[in-house]
């Protein structure tokens, strides 16, 4: 049987989180059909979904920190109680809890406070706090999403759910109810759609409280509706632009102001159960027909009814499928896979595929996987920070049973998990994970990296592992004239062929 | 049963990592060469700071028009007042200043401060992103991000020599100093180094197999070099954003201070995006503006004797909504201000062609009207007082924006 060894480079570095080392011979099984290696994935059932022992649904998680945040709060009463009942200490200091929802959207002080509570406290000062169940939450689901990744076949899929997580992105900086969300979003509205349609998706996406939460749309209130007559509150048009602009048309497509304040308008009363579950069991999707801006609202040239929750939903299915949506999701897909200034044929197909099938992203990935284009653009792409560190732990066999060193490695790198700097995600370019800041941070992580387990590891069979007979001759040499083994692991991780995809 | 990614939880844990200081908003690039004017007769040896505040600044909210009978009910909750328990800070008898700025403030009294008001780049649409890249390429439109007018302004100063070798961007180097002139970046930063040999040998075999990458990490391994030797420009445990605004002004300052340090330097803050509980004088925004008050004081004091030819400018994307939403926040707008500050300032001023907030002067009935375009606001700080001449700022620093006109009498 014929082999092809570059394709096998092509299947497990551009489609997959690389080759797993030991016994896996992923670079083997790739090289004799590398298209059918990436499909294989595709065909087994539920493969996306993520269900791992103790996850649990937006809504009981939603209660579990309800119930911390009430918990803090009584204990914050009764520690104000004993402090005025000495009243003689005008400063005592009371904990600042509001930072983690008053500092909101900002990288700023979010990226700051959330680094110093997550990992473990300063030695030497007080003595480590017990991960609160926000903490231990987004830690297990971290852990999860790790294993998973680390597992997988050819990890194609975990490829899928990773970009079309930062698509639909929302930060864990947001405030306590995002980072309890953060992994319960991308199962529930990610996961059960990246093979299926994209306006499914969407929909989910923006009922989920963790999206609705990140971009203010529970606080969104129609000005001529019953609360925001009785309130004096009204819209907040954050989530509406996003959507256009992000999600789905992308911007400059030729959406106007009044148009996302439509939209605004059009999604106002789209919210999420609070604490008291009055709109239904706290932390789920909910309709406020109370809060929802009463009549028609023009979008897009087109008039939408006021039919409650339905107006947003039709409104939606409608920006699901309009041609800018199309060539928008299209090129992005394209360029996240192939290279940063993708080739123009093969958008303009994997356009034609989308918009004849509704969206179908099965589909279009398979369209992608099938085109030839895929398969000989050089590989010049470099993987992102989670990638480099994902293909790493597959092709050293270590499984993590802990998730606190690879988020600390992803904080280091510039991709903290599931706290993107801004809702439009991390970048997705060489400008931005090829550049000389990240390139000798990554040499840094792989250096401490192999300082810690090359002593168990034959770097010279890791070689074959990965790379095989696609394995440049300098590479090679590199590889076997370094000094210790240690530096051979780092040199191996940092070659072209690890990096680029 | 370690696994792989046991050398990160150290550095994750025992110290602030570099990155998250980056996504607070901290990062620096400066250019690397002296240029030319510096050694002038009269002494003058001038720096110029560009702050980027990514996300919006809402205007209305840092310098408040109280004395427009239409501020206080638009900014509502949020609005600052002149009395209360947070009165805010007189400017004149029309303008206040956010209380979380007394630095500022004080520099404004010595007349080294000084503020444009009504202020805006010529986009007129609200993505943040095409509005970023708008103010920092200087190109009339979005789409345009292979550079910035700082560096194109750069490029066209008479080059002296080479302050710092080698050096070029990182990740992290704002796009309004990306472009063909050289510049150096730095973040603060602490992590265990790799071995110089391993590095080597990398660097070896990237110039065989990856120039791109070889270039690449080269950059990288020299940039680290520069700030590696000096303690207090890292990062504290368990500094937050506010901190890292003073930290990246106090590293930048430092760097700038030397007689063979980079002239110019670019920052940029992240978080301003305020939709939601804004806060008025306490609150979301006061602490952010605190942080950048915080800047202006470490410039001032990091620069020394070289303050008095200091010209910091601040400048955001666009301004917010007039009018407070629904969720005690403000949505994308248009105008807002724009802040000047250093001891080459001609400060001590609002500068202000007001349009008004009643609904009919607002822009599109929701957005303090633009009377000024930012444009003529850099130009004249450019000319005035790194001596770029008219045409240049209009062709190549400014591209077709000969119709915008350098603004007089910034610089004293």
């Amino acid at each position: 049987m014929s082999r092809d060894p570059q394709g096998a480079l092509v299947a497990l570095n551009r489609f997959g989180l690389g080759a797993r080392g030991g016994a896996a011979g992923d670079f083997g099984s790739a090289a004799v059909d590398p298209r059918g290696f990436v499909k294989a994935e595709l065909n087994r059932p539920n493969v996306a979904l993520l269900d791992a022992p103790g996850l649990q649904p937006t809504s009981e998680l939603a209660q579990l920190a309800f119930d911390y945040q009430n918990d803090v709060k009584q204990q914050r009463e009764a520690a104000k109680k004993a402090a005025d009942a000495i009243a003689a200490v005008p400063d005592a200091k009371i904990p600042d809890n509001s930072m983690s929802t008053s500092m909101a959207s900002g990288g700023m002080t979010a990226a700051g406070t959330m680094q110093s509570t997550l990992a473990n406290p300063t030695p030497g000062k007080e003595p480590p706090q017990p991960p609160n169940v926000i903490q231990k939450t987004f830690r297990a689901e971290a852990l999860a999403r790790l294993q998973r990744a680390t597992m997988a076949e050819s990890g194609f899929v975990e490829r899928l759910v990773a970009f079309w997580s930062n698509h639909f992105c929302i930060s864990a900086n947001k405030g306590e109810l995002a980072r309890m969300w953060a992994g319960a979003f991308e199962r529930e509205a990610i996961r059960p759609h990246v093979l299926g349609h994209f306006g499914d998706m969407l929909k989910a996406v923006e009922q989920h409280p963790a999206m609705l939460f990140f971009l203010d749309n529970q606080q969104s209130i129609g000005p001529d509706s019953r609360a925001g007559r009785n309130r004096k509150k009204g819209l907040n048009e954050n989530l509406a632009r996003e959507i256009m602009e992000l999600h789905t048309l992308g911007v400059g497509s030729g959406y106007s102001q009044s148009d996302v304040t439509s939209l605004a308008a059009i999604i106002t009363g789209w919210t999420f159960a609070g604490r008291e579950g009055m709109l239904g069991a706290p932390g789920s999707f909910a309709f406020n027909a109370n809060a929802h801006q009463p009549g028609p609202q023009k979008l897009l040239g087109k008039i939408y009814e006021d039919t409650g929750v339905m107006q947003g939903e039709t409104a939606l299915g409608d920006i699901a499928r309009n041609p800018a949506t199309v060539k928008f999701i299209a090129r992005k897909f394209t360029a996240h896979f192939i290279a940063d200034d993708p080739p123009l044929a093969l958008v303009t197909k994997l356009e034609g595929v989308f918009g004849k099938t509704d969206g179908d992203l099965k589909a279009m990935t398979l369209a992608l996987l099938d085109s030839d284009a895929a398969w000989r653009t050089p590989m010049t792409k470099m993987r992102s920070p989670y990638e480099f560190l994902v293909a790493s732990g597959r092709l050293m066999g270590r499984i993590p049973d802990d998730p606190g060193r690879a988020l600390g490695a992803l904080n280091v790198l510039g991709q903290p998990l599931w706290t993107p700097p801004g809702p439009n995600g991390f970048a997705d370019s060489n400008a931005a994970w090829a550049a000389p800041e990240n390139m000798k941070l990554r040499l840094d992580v792989a250096s401490q990296l192999s300082a810690r387990i090359a002593d168990t590891l034959e770097p010279t069979q890791l070689l074959e592992s990965f790379a095989g007979d696609a394995a440049s001759i300098e590479t090679r040499h590199t590889v076997e004239r370094a000094e210790t083994r240690q530096q051979a692991l780092a040199l191996l991780l940092m070659s072209p062929e690890f990096q680029r995809r | 049963m370690g696994d792989i990614f046991d050398c990160c939880e150290s550095h994750a844990s025992r110290r602030f990592n570099r990155r998250s200081v980056l996504l607070g908003g901290a990062t620096f690039a400066a250019w690397a060469y002296l240029p030319k004017f510096a050694r002038a007769k009269d002494g003058r040896d001038p720096r110029l700071v560009t702050i980027i505040l990514r996300g919006a600044l809402d205007g209305l909210a840092t310098v408040a028009p109280v004395g427009d009978p239409e501020y206080a009910s638009l900014h509502g909750s949020i609005a600052l007042v002149r009395d209360g328990a947070h009165p805010a800070i007189e400017l004149d008898s029309f303008f206040v200043l956010h209380p979380a700025m007394p630095e500022f403030a004080r520099m404004y009294k010595d007349k080294k401060a000084a503020i444009v008001h009504a202020v805006a780049t010529s986009y007129r649409e609200r993505s943040h992103f095409d509005g970023q890249d708008v103010l920092e390429s200087g190109f009339a439109g979005p789409g345009r991000v292979q550079s910035g007018w700082l560096n194109r302004a750069l490029e066209n100063l008479p080059r002296g020599e080479r302050v710092m070798s080698g050096l070029a961007v990182g990740p992290i180097t704002p796009l309004v100093l990306r472009g063909g002139a050289p510049t150096v970046g730095w973040v603060p930063a602490t992590l265990p180094q790799a071995a110089d040999d391993t590095a080597m040998r990398l660097v070896d075999l990237y110039n065989h197999r990856d120039p791109y990458l070889a270039n690449a990490l080269s950059q990288g391994l020299q940039i680290e070099k520069i700030a590696a030797k000096d303690d207090s420009m890292k990062p504290k445990p368990g500094m937050n954003g506010i901190g890292a605004m003073r930290l990246a002004a106090k590293g930048a300052a430092k760097l700038m201070a030397a007689d063979d340090g980079p002239r110019i330097a670019a920052l940029a803050f992240d978080g301003w995006d305020t939709h939601a509980n804004e806060g008025g004088p306490v609150g979301r925004l006061a602490q952010l503006l605190s942080g950048l008050d915080g800047a202006f004081a470490e410039f001032e004091n990091g620069l020394g004797d070289r303050w008095r030819d200091t010209v910091i400018v601040v400048a955001t994307e666009f301004g917010r909504t007039a009018r407070i939403n629904g969720t005690d926040g403000t949505d994308h707008g248009t105008g807002t201000v724009a802040l000047l500050a250093g001891g080459a300032v001609k400060g001590g001023r609002v500068i202000s062609d007001w349009p008004g907030l009643k609904i009919a002067d607002l822009y599109e009935n929701r957005d303090l009207k633009p009377t000024t375009d930012l444009r003529g606001v850099i130009k004249g700080v450019l000319r005035d007082h790194l001596g770029l001449g008219d045409q240049v700022l209009a062709e190549a620093v400014f591209p077709e924006s000969g119709t915008v006109r350098p603004m007089k009498g910034l610089i004293a």
